[in-house]
């Protein structure tokens, strides 16, 4: 049985068609360039994305300028499985200003290797 | 009335604006942005996810930190920031322009200038630009206007979501109303294609299992007091098949629909506009039709990646530098859209120098071929693995390519795709 997958590694956007053989590993075609097979690889036997989102922020400020909520992402691809968990915990976060861009949030988010960092600064 | 007067005042402090700006200081020149959001960045600050800055930072940047990166560059300079003070009035006179800005916490303030950079963006379309039959209840939002209200006020407009048209806006918020539990239940695309990227339709439909109806126009937003659903009818054959419309049911419908170049105080400025891009005509110094006034970045033409708003941007702000130094430029040739090209920009090339040309294909293909031709001869062919209109295009035009323009009176230069 094949599978069947949008490469979008590059804008190219290649069909790739996928197999499994008997002994597990996959034989790829459809792809103009070496990274579809990496992608194929990758997406079929351990999908992965980046998430981000935002966090709250403990005491908003008044006036215009004032935040309520700081962005934040992973700091390497989440297994895309665990996202909706890892996303629950990222909401359940209270931020205390200041924060600093860069700065970590949690980590090592349940031993996975993924921290969760700010994006931006807010005084 | 506060007034301060500079070699140049950029209208605008995101990507393009920021990016300007440091390159006249960089220059030796004296430099204002006047931005009217309370920080700098623009529409960065309220893109959180990634994928900005492969090409600027040669790292991938979710949009707050792009901005932020590009904003400690111009903090390091002698580039003055006004924020919070919105440009009311723009006065293009032939020697010294003024700028008349409206700040709660300054007042009123005169900013005098040789040259002026228009780097004020761009805004979304919205219903009325498209004209979606039906009720007008509450739930109908700018794709845009929804990652704002979601990302940096932190509320949610809706909870069962339809995004109407596909651009790259509308598939990434599909994902974010995901992430934050919302139900989006459709995306409804009027094109046979899609206009976003084919790795936000992978990464941000797909995953999430939302069905991308192509070839389907919204016929109606039904609901008294807020939306209750659309209605959905497909095209066939270039009709609309009304027998086969169905609704769907919603409280929130985000609209996707394309960006316009925000010309406002361009066309108060006297500045002619291109109807293809809705953007100013340029030469090849991006100098508009007023004398002393460039525009760079998404007021010019709408770019899909930050990181060729910056490298544009970057040339503007170079130019202006010259241009104030006196430099103009000699003879220039005219840069057509050829076959298959939607528009080019600038419009003008200067045989003298190394230009840099963006364009959009018309057209949907794998391998095809970017032709050059000067006044009708075809001077270098490039091949481009794929081209689609919703990815914008680049070409560099050498000396060497315009070598054939000299000794003709009026020189075009033709950008054709096969």
């Amino acid at each position: 049985m094949s599978e069947e997958l949008i490469c979008i590694t590059c804008p190219m956007g290649c069909r790739l068609k996928v197999d499994r053989r008997d002994d597990g590993t996959l034989s790829v075609t459809g792809n103009r360039c070496a990274r579809g097979i990496k992608y194929a690889e990758e997406e079929l036997l351990d999908p992965k994305r980046m998430v981000s989102a935002t966090a709250k922020v403990s005491k908003p400020g008044a006036g215009l300028d004032a935040v309520s909520r700081v962005p934040v992402r992973t700091s390497v691809p989440c297994r895309k499985e665990a996202i909706g968990d890892l996303l629950a915990d990222i909401y359940a976060l209270t931020v205390d200003l200041p924060v600093a861009r860069g700065q970590t949030l949690i980590q090592n988010w349940k031993g996975s290797g993924v921290d969760v960092l700010a994006t931006r600064t807010l005084p | 009335m506060k007034e301060l007067t500079y070699d140049a005042v950029v209208i605008g402090g995101g990507a393009a604006g920021m990016a300007a700006a440091r390159e006249l200081d960089a220059a030796g020149c004296s430099c204002a942005i006047v931005e009217r959001e309370e920080r700098l960045g623009g529409i960065l600050g309220q893109c959180i996810h990634n994928g900005f800055g492969l090409i600027e930072f040669n790292e991938e940047l979710t949009g707050p930190e792009f901005a932020e990166r590009m904003e400690e560059r111009v903090r390091g300079t002698g580039v003055a920031v006004y924020t919070g003070a919105t440009v009311m009035e723009v006065d293009a006179a032939p020697e010294i322009k003024s700028l008349f800005c409206y700040s709660a916490s300054f007042g009123v303030i005169r900013l005098n200038a040789r040259a002026i950079v228009l780097a004020m963006g761009c805004r979304e379309r919205n219903r009325g630009n498209i004209r979606i039959p039906g009720d007008r209840p509450a739930g109908v939002y700018t794709a845009g206007l929804a990652q704002r209200l979601v990302n940096i006020e932190g509320f949610v407009p809706g909870r069962n979501v339809v995004v109407i048209g596909s651009g790259d806006i509308g598939l990434i918020m599909a994902r974010r109303m995901s992430w934050i539990g919302c139900k989006v239940h459709a995306v409804v695309e009027i094109l046979p294609y899609p206009s976003g990227l084919t790795r936000n339709i992978v990464q941000c439909l797909h995953d999430f299992g939302i069905p991308l109806y192509l070839s389907h126009l919204t016929t109606r937003i039904i609901g008294r007091e807020r939306v209750e659903g659309v209605e959905i009818t497909p095209i066939e054959n270039g009709a609309l098949m009304h027998e086969k419309s169905f609704v769907i049911p919603c409280d929130t419908v985000l609209l996707s629909v394309g960006l316009v170049p925000e010309n406002e105080l361009s066309k108060d400025a006297g500045v002619e506009l291109n109807p293809m891009t809705n953007g100013p005509v340029v030469d090849s110094m991006l100098m508009t039709s007023v004398p002393g006034v460039f525009a760079c970045g998404n007021v010019l033409h709408v770019h899909d990646l930050v990181d060729y708003v910056v490298e544009e941007a970057k040339r503007a702000g170079a130019n202006v530098a010259r241009w104030l130094k006196g430099e103009r430029p000699q003879a220039e040739a005219r840069i057509k859209a050829g076959p298959n090209v939607r528009y080019v920009a600038p419009s003008r090339a200067d045989p003298s120098r190394d230009n840099k040309i963006y364009l959009r294909s018309l057209v949907v293909k794998n391998e095809a071929s970017l032709e050059i031709r000067v006044n009708n001869r075809v001077v270098r062919t490039v091949k481009k693995a794929h081209i689609q209109p919703s990815e914008m295009l680049s070409v560099d035009l050498s000396r060497a390519d315009l070598a054939t323009c000299s000794g003709s009176p009026d020189p075009t230069v033709e950008i054709a795709l096969a």
